[in-house]
């Protein structure tokens, strides 16, 4: 992922510079100094993951961390591994692996479809799952797919370890709710889901989503068990459809529930009006998407 | 016997080009690989808002951050005169702001330090306080009564119009258009700001010599020569004591002709520290502040008969001008040549009025991948030819070709002599290549099913290789080229032009010529381009003019070269010169053909055996001063499917046919070709630089003005058709900017067909497929400045 | 004062030590301490990869990584491609087929072939626009790019080379 400038507004309005300001360097060799560290340094520190997020951001000034305590020297954390009922992601994990996972796609299939979207093959490279969390960019697509998911991000810090639910996680445009001293170390993705999807419309590889729609089911004798729903680029943050998911939730998928999930997604959404189009055609397109997504699973040919 | 041409390398030869061998080991020459003792590093601070005055700037923290050497402000540079330049377009423009910030990104200030790190920090340690003052950033706010004046420096300016200017028989167009038995179309449409946008930015290391007073300019620049002179001109500086060498570029089209405030400054700076000094512009910088593009409005009326004659054409273009008048353009024509548009059909009568308004914009109006407004003028014409024959109900293919020209030379409505062509072999290659009967059949058969596919079809003929000298100058430097040629005593030769390359391969086609002209193998001839110390005096690379001008005076000195060659030949052979005769590479005894002298033989002789009272030595020059423009022509047809619930869409096949005249080399031509097209597609596409209320720039970067990636962009099947240029020395008409100045409005006429049927005649540029889907679903036109949220 | 690390980089298999800013990035670590300028710096956005490196073999962005973080690790740029008498069959093809025409956006674009090519040495069309779809070049339109890994890819076939090629002479 790159610089926050959905509205291109951020970078045009300041003087761009392209040099990151000074810093200190930090680079732990394990999960125990790298926690020390940050329970000294707390606020003055940014920790360094893939830093596709937040390198940009400090060439362009808007981030000027006094410490930057990069966990990349971290042996061990680039695991995607299955393990207690949860398919585990770990902090460096880049998504250049997830894309190329087998493990991730028989898990879950959505997680699969919206990788290759996120970003540019050269970028995903380096960028990682949880780094991408972390930044809670309201146009970050793994926001949405983990809430889909019913995902959980793992932190560590000297305390100890805890579990922060996705949707806990995630507390606002760029604010997520780990505390000063804590490292995100982990995503983890209960059991499995055996339909998903992610559709985007970008402009070009490597675009924010102007929309974006996640879809993840799992249907077993025509009942659905799971069905996460979650926007991407249509609200202050992404967007997590409870409505939309209880209508298809425990029933079949027909018409009636189809039609009835996509409306409430399209009307749970709150777009804005921009340069990537109008706040209906986003609207619009969240219904487009949705009812897409669950007919495909259905099996049902478009009409 | 003669020799084999293609063999050797010359015309028509696909010869491999001799540039990549140090760009693809890294080797290039860009300005930022330049690393000259002593040198500085400049970074320029720009405004964060449109329009505002200045009531206080304080620099006094940047100069005292350690590293720091200098920081220029409008003031000092007020000192030394500096303050204001001149444009190509004999407007003004500020060099730093003095007065008011006219547009967002203006310079402010520029700070010299011991490296940009240390620079953009003092950059950042430089306040400024802005008295914020109304933006105006379109041609209708700017008329608004009431608006505030933007160029309130200018003595009599009263209003925010900044030229108006017409062409054309008013009268007799308007007697036409009161003739009741035509149908009248009538269309508006938006050519978008887009920007040229090279991959690398603008960019100058300033030399100063104190000891010698040479002042030497690293630039990357198109032309450098033209650069040389207005340096001269504009810092009172001895034009021999400067030298600008312009090295490798990466890419220009159009935005590295200008010149631009930080290079005053740079080269203000290096006098003044007597130290070199680099600026490497970001890519911010160089999108927010550095010439636009397009941002015209377009108006036009056509009276058709009912065979799909059309009988005359009215228009009317505004142009949204930015800040300061800085177009590159010929002084004459002040909305470029524009009025080429509808040029290759035979129309009796138009009159075309335009007028130029100052808004809170970057400044620019660089003719981008194109010879000044010839790309807004075929959009426009392009798209507006499909509206009439929708509106009159006929054939697009067929509309066009009724009103062709035919026959040659052919006066244009706006006075333009086209030169040769043959339209029709050229649309019937197109529409066979694309199975145009059989697509609109399949077109109909999936509209029944729910499917949109669309054809757009765009055939343009554009003038090329300005200019002519009586007609074309810019601030008054009279449109030509030159060549020098100089073939040392073992045969080899080297070539100076005075164009200069920007990616297009001078150095591997020029040497093609002089192979063509004197059958000197093309890998026995160095190019050289790019420093005026050891070039001739040039207009540069811009408007497709290298080959019709640079080129032409390639083969004119070469010719030069061979006459002289004959007397060498006649001199060896003991014959009087009107025996000799010439083939490739050799003269020859008319009555003896086996009795003869390579050119190589003449040129040893040249150095070690001449005849009595003939110059030593085997060289020449010519300056080529083109007798007309070169007109090709150029057919391109794309379908496209359309996704009738969200509006995304996908080019299905595109098919180019172009007749430039003769080809030199050929992949390299294919190669301007796909290059020109990528661009045209990407503004049909997804490129956009818009402006919100605010006059805040949106897409100064790479996530919004975007530059389409392979994945994106379709392959583009190439087809040609060959009508040499009657008056160019070898036949050629230029290329470079034929499909990114054609391009654009096949694939948006696709798009609109596509749609048509639900009464759609237009979608401004980029087709997002949010505005495709606003069209479809409120059967209107979509305008290209859709209403953004102030920030 | 400004902080300064020492770090061991080996770039194009030779190592380079250097002490450096940790806020210099490792395109400018390339290109103004190790004197390559082969990688070249092309936006602010992380969206152009002219810079593109390969990073312990795998194609990054060299402007988006901090010259600190290749401490201890291993660098290839266009300089470490081929050998000084021979191209590698990337560089060969790209010549081959007109794949370039400023060369500014060359470099990354051959460094992320090169990688695509080791792990899918005959790709399809599709294939090849997809991989490169982090690299922008503004000049060729792609088509000739797509045909110069073509040609890559057959002469990795029949000669048996890398990508890369051959080894540079130290």
């Amino acid at each position: 992922m790159a610089a926050p400038n959905r509205s291109g507004t951020l970078t045009a309005a300041k003087e761009v510079r392209l040099y990151p300001s000074r810093f200190h360097y930090e680079a732990p060799r394990t999960i125990d100094e790298a926690c020390q560290m940050m329970a000294y340094y707390r606020d003055d520190a940014k920790v360094l993951s893939g830093g596709m997020s937040l390198i940009p951001l400090m060439k362009l000034r808007f981030a000027s961390p006094g410490t930057i305590v990069d966990i990349n020297n971290i042996e061990g954390l680039d695991y995607i591994e299955e393990a207690g009922g949860y398919l585990r992601i770990g902090a460096l994990a880049r998504n250049r692996a997830i894309v190329r996972s087998d493990l991730v796609r028989s898990r879950h299939p959505l997680m699969s479809s919206a990788c290759p979207t996120i970003s540019d093959p050269v970028v995903r490279n380096r960028g990682t799952l949880v780094g991408n969390c972390c930044h809670s960019d309201p146009q970050g697509d793994w926001v949405s797919v983990m809430m889909c998911l019913g995902g959980e991000i793992v932190a560590r810090s000297v305390d100890g370890e805890r579990v922060i639910p996705i949707e806990q996680f995630t507390t606002g445009p760029f604010s997520n709710s780990l505390q000063s001293h804590e490292i995100a170390v982990e995503a983890r993705i209960p059991g499995s889901t055996n339909y998903g999807e992610y559709h985007k419309i970008e402009r070009k590889v490597g675009d924010f989503a102007t929309v974006a729609v996640g879809v993840a089911l799992n249907i077993a004798g025509g009942s659905v068990s799971h069905c996460g729903i979650a926007l991407t680029g249509v609200a202050p943050s992404n967007l997590k459809c409870y409505d939309a998911e209880r209508a298809v939730m425990g029933g079949t998928l027909n018409e009636g529930t189809i039609e009835a999930a996509a409306r409430a997604a399209s009307a749970a959404a709150s777009p804005r009006s921009d340069h990537r189009g109008s706040e209906e055609y986003k609207r619009t397109m969240v219904e487009v998407f949705v009812r897409r997504s669950l007919r495909a699973a259905a099996g049902i040919r478009a009409a | 016997m003669a020799l084999d041409e293609i063999q050797i390398g010359g015309l028509g030869a696909s010869r491999k080009r001799v540039e990549d061998a140090r760009f693809i080991r890294g080797k290039g020459n860009y300005i930022d690989d330049f690393k000259l003792p002593g040198m500085l590093h400049m970074e320029t601070l720009r405004a964060p808002i449109a329009h505002a005055r200045i009531t206080s700037l304080d620099t006094s923290k940047a100069w005292m951050t350690p590293g720091v050497h200098l920081v220029v402000t409008g003031e000092m540079a007020a000192q030394h005169n500096l303050a204001w330049m001149p444009t190509l377009s004999y407007d003004t423009q500020a060099v730093l702001v003095t007065d008011k910030v006219r547009f967002q990104g203006q310079e402010i200030a520029c700070v010299v330090a011991d490296d940009p790190y240390i620079a953009k920090d003092a950059c950042e340690a430089i306040t400024v306080e802005y008295d914020p003052l109304p933006p105006i950033v379109n041609p209708q706010q700017a008329l608004a009564p009431g608006a505030p004046i933007i160029r309130d420096d200018k003595a009599g300016q009263t209003n925010n119009i900044c030229y108006t200017w017409e062409v054309g028989d008013k009268e007799n167009t308007e007697r036409v258009f009161a003739d009741p038995n035509l149908q009248i179309v009538s269309q508006d449409i938006y050519y978008p700001r887009t920007h040229a946008c090279p991959i690398e930015c603008n960019a100058i290391i300033s030399d100063y010599n104190s000891a010698t007073g040479k002042l030497t300019i690293y630039l990357t620049t198109q032309a450098p020569h033209i650069i040389r002179t207005a340096v001269a001109l504009v810092a009172e500086l001895p034009e021999h004591m400067i030298r600008v060498i312009a090295p490798d570029l990466g890419g220009g089209f159009g935005n590295k002709v200008p010149v631009y405030p930080s290079y005053v400054i740079a080269i203000l700076a290096s006098i003044l520290l007597t130290r070199p000094v680099k600026w490497i512009e970001d890519k911010t910088g160089n999108l927010i502040s550095s010439s636009f593009a397009r941002d015209i409005y377009f108006h036009c009326d056509a009276a058709i008969r009912k065979d799909g004659k059309i009988q005359a054409v009215r228009i009317h273009a505004d142009t949204d001008n930015g800040g300061f008048f800085s177009d590159a353009q010929p002084t004459k024509f002040k909305i470029g040549l524009f009025h080429s548009i509808f040029g290759c059909y035979d129309i009796p009568y138009g009159y075309m009025t335009a007028q130029g308004h100052y808004t809170n914009k970057a400044p620019g109006g660089v003719a981008y991948r194109c010879s000044f407004r010839i790309t807004e003028s075929m959009l426009f014409q392009e798209r507006f030819m499909q509206t009439c024959a929708y509106e009159i109900g006929m054939d697009q293919a067929e509309f066009r070709r009724v009103n062709f020209v035919r026959e040659f030379p052919h006066r244009t409505t706006f006075g333009f002599l086209l030169d040769s062509g043959d339209y029709d072999k050229c649309l019937d290659l197109g529409l066979e290549k694309i199975d145009y009967y059989g697509f609109l059949e399949r077109q109909k058969q999936a509209r029944s099913q729910g499917r949109l596919l669309g054809i757009g079809i765009s055939t343009m003929s554009e003038p090329l290789g300005a200019g002519n000298s009586r007609e074309y100058d810019i601030i008054g430097i009279k449109m030509f080229d030159s060549a020098e040629l100089r073939v040392h005593p073992s045969g080899k030769a080297v070539l100076k032009i005075g164009s200069k390359t920007q990616g297009q391969g001078h150095e591997t086609t020029f040497a093609q010529i002089v192979t063509h002209e004197l059958g000197i193998p093309a890998d026995d001839i160095l190019v050289q381009h790019g420093d005026t110390d050891n070039t001739p005096f040039g207009m540069g690379t811009y408007a497709s003019r290298s080959t019709p001008t640079a080129g032409a005076a390639t083969a004119m000195v070469s010719r030069k070269v061979r006459a002289k060659a004959k007397k060498l030949a006649a001199h060896l052979l003991e014959v009087s010169e009107e025996d000799v005769e010439w083939e490739l590479g050799r003269f020859y005894v008319r009555s003896a053909p086996n009795r003869g002298v390579t050119i190589q033989d003449c040129a040893f002789a040249a150095y070690t055996n001449m005849p009595d009272g003939l110059e030593p030595g085997l060289e020449n020059n010519a300056y080529y001063d083109p007798p007309n423009m070169t007109w090709p022509f150029d057919v391109y047809i794309t379908t496209v499917e359309v996704d009738p619930d969200t509006g995304e869409w996908d080019v299905l096949k595109f098919i180019g046919v172009d007749d430039c005249g003769v080809r030199i080399n050929p992949m390299i031509v294919e190669a301007q070709l796909h290059g020109g097209l990528a661009e045209a597609f990407a503004m049909a596409y997804h490129q956009m630089i818009t402006f919100d209320s605010q006059g805040n720039c949106i897409g100064a970067n790479y996530m919004d003005y975007m530059i389409p990636t392979a994945w994106e962009t379709p392959h583009f099947e190439l087809y040609e058709v060959v009508t040499p240029s009657p008056h160019h020395p070898i036949g050629c008409k230029g290329i470079g900017e034929c499909g990114c100045v054609g391009g654009p409005a096949a694939f948006v006429n696709a798009v609109v067909d596509a749609i048509a049927h639900l009464g759609v005649r237009n979608i401004d540029m980029p087709c997002l497929s949010s505005r495709v889907w606003e069209a479809m679903h409120y059967k209107h036109d979509v305008p290209g400045t859709p209403p953004l949220p102030g920030t | 004062m400004p902080e300064f690390r020492n770090v061991v980089v080996t770039v194009n298999e030779e190592p380079r030590e250097a002490e450096i800013e940790p806020r210099l990035l490792l395109v400018h670590f390339l290109r103004e301490v190790c004197g390559l300028t082969g990688t070249h710096f092309g936006c602010d956005t992380t969206s152009c990869g002219c810079c593109t490196v390969l990073f312990d073999g795998v194609p990054v962005k060299s402007c988006t990584v901090l010259g600190v973080q290749a401490d201890g690790h291993e660098i290839i740029t266009v300089e470490g491609l081929g050998s000084p008498s021979e191209l590698s069959p990337v560089q060969e093809g790209f010549h081959e087929e007109h794949g370039l025409q400023c060369g500014f956006c060359t470099p990354g674009m051959m460094m992320t072939a090169t990688a695509f090519l080791d792990e899918n040495p005959n790709p399809t069309e599709e294939e090849i626009r997809w991989a490169l779809s982090g690299n922008n070049c503004r000049c060729t339109g792609y088509v000739n790019i797509v045909k110069a890994v073509k040609w890559a890819a057959k002469k990795m076939a029949t000669s048996g080379v890398s990508a890369r090629g051959a080894a540079p002479i130290r």
